[in-house]
């Protein structure tokens, strides 16, 4: 292949599954891993030291819930020490000062605070757990401790008409950074599609609502805003690139492309305890499946926009088509665009019927 | 220009022995500044203005102008890098 492959830039670290929040939007894949499962302590030291190796810079400690691990500590520790910017991502359930002083103290340099909704009554509803005072009080221990926070949301049909709320909470919270990300389709939030799909009315009452934010706050706190890609024309730049600058370890050891990529069936699944790191970054069937342009089909293959959208999603691809080298089915290109239309019409419909199904709220999945 | 630049909180700048090279660490990414570049956000320690960077530099580049200097700030500052205070 005619690739230079670069190394990677970020390592999304995937503690643990487990969490005590149900959030139905939740991308972590339905089968989630168990905790007899997980890496242990040495794994993931190994495992910190060979992505550092590797050229990775930025470690991402997610999950599920990060600090439900114990040797989160000594994780952060390591990483920092091997000189990379780490980054806390989690729901700040467990977040107290003395946790929060010592990851600081060990070298974390951020922290990425999720929160359901602009009001405990709404926010506790979707996160299926009263989380939202507790997460203000997170919000709060991050301030004092003096580390920058970005406060991410998930945007869905039942927190967008709080756009407004939710962008002077996070001003409240006293927040650098505001992620506003419309829901993407996978995992959990794939199998409440119907049920999280905001309408065409509330994207559209959000968006002054978040544009004039932007230049109210400018300099004060960054607003990302995150687009709903099925009524986008063109799909998202995923990922800018499959095996391009990041790459995902979930908590069994799995090593992906990206985090939803286990639902691409076809691909072969690596793992950091038959194979080393670096070695799967540059020589794996999956890591290379899609990397440049020779995978490519028609429309992408000669498509202006080819260098900039990568022709989109893989792991939608295969999702709405069954075929992970098809064009991103987002794209108004791509002749199965008909596929996401049809899924916006059935959803209007559910939603005009008076038909949107309840939440399948995030829950283990029962081990036999 | 507004008094004394500093790297924003949570910006970091270090050595990448792999790249070999300076880079710039930030919660959405990484920048990677060139050698000058580099030089300059060492010296923004949150104390020195531009005149007394651009002096510094001076005894290790040859011909440093406070523009320059003032430049490359901007550039960074676009890119939520630097700030001043
Ligand atoms: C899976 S969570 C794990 C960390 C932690 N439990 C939390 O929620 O912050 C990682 C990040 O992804 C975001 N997220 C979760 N599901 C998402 C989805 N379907 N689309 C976009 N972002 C999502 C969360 O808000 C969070 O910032
Ligand atoms: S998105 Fe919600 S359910 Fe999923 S891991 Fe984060 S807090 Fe837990
Ligand atoms: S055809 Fe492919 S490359 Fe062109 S805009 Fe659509 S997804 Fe992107």
């Amino acid at each position: 292949m005619d690739v230079t492959v670069e190394p990677p830039l970020g390592m999304l670290a995937e503690l643990t599954h487990r969490c005590p929040l149900h959030c139905p939007y939740c991308s972590n894949p339905v089968e989630l891993a168990a905790k007899r499962d997980e890496l242990t302590t040495e794994q993931w030291l190994a495992v910190i030291e060979a992505a550092r190796d590797l050229g990775v810079l930025q470690v991402h400690l997610s999950g599920g819930e990060p600090l439900l691990r114990p040797d989160l500590p000594e994780l952060v520790s390591r990483a920092s020490d091997l000189g990379c910017y780490v980054n806390l991502v989690t729901s700040g359930l467990g977040l107290t000062k003395p946790r929060l002083t010592d990851l600081a103290e060990r070298g974390l340099a951020h922290v990425q605070l999720s929160v359901q909704g602009a009001d405990a009554a709404r926010a506790d509803l979707i996160a299926g757990a009263k989380a939202h005072a507790r997460k203000i009080d997170a919000a709060a221990v991050v301030h004092e401790v003096g580390l920058p926070l970005s406060v991410n949301v998930v945007l869905h049909r039942a927190n967008h008409d709080q756009v407004g709320a939710l962008i002077a909470l996070a001003e409240q919270l006293g927040a650098d950074r505001l992620e506003l990300a419309n829901t993407q389709y996978y995992g959990w939030a794939l199998r409440n599609r119907t049920a999280l799909m905001p309408t065409p009315g509330q994207l559209a009452a959000a968006e002054p609502i978040v544009r004039a934010a932007v230049e109210r706050l400018r300099g004060r706190m960054e607003i990302v805003y995150v687009v709903a890609d099925y009524y986008e024309k063109y799909p998202k730049p995923c990922m800018y690139g499959w095996g391009a600058r990041q790459l995902t370890v979930a908590p069994n050891g799995d090593v992906l492309p990206c985090p939803a990529a286990s639902v691409i069936t076809t691909l072969p699944v690596e793992n950091v305890r038959s194979r080393p790191l670096a070695e799967i970054w540059y020589e794996s069937e999956s890591f290379n499946a899609f990397r440049g342009e020779d995978w490519m089909r028609d429309p992408c293959r000669t498509c202006d926009f080819r260098a900039r959208d990568f022709g989109g999603c893989r792991c939608q691809a295969f999702m709405l088509t069954g075929d992970a080298s098809a064009t991103d089915p987002v794209c108004s290109r791509s002749p199965d665009r008909s596929v996401v239309d049809g899924i916006l019409a059935a959803e209007d419909a559910a939603v005009r019927s008076g038909g949107v199904p309840e939440f399948v709220m995030r829950t283990p999945t029962v081990v036999r | 220009m507004p008094g004394k630049p500093r790297l924003r909180r949570g910006v970091r700048l270090t050595f990448d022995k792999v790249r070999d090279t300076h880079v710039l660490l930030f919660p959405e990414g990484v920048l990677v500044p060139n050698a000058t570049a580099a030089a300059v956000l060492e010296l923004c320690d949150g104390a020195s203005d531009v005149d007394q960077i651009a002096a510094r530099l001076g005894t290790r580049f040859r011909g440093v102008r406070a523009e320059d200097v003032t430049d490359v700030l901007a550039r960074f500052e676009d890119r939520r890098v630097v700030e001043w205070t």
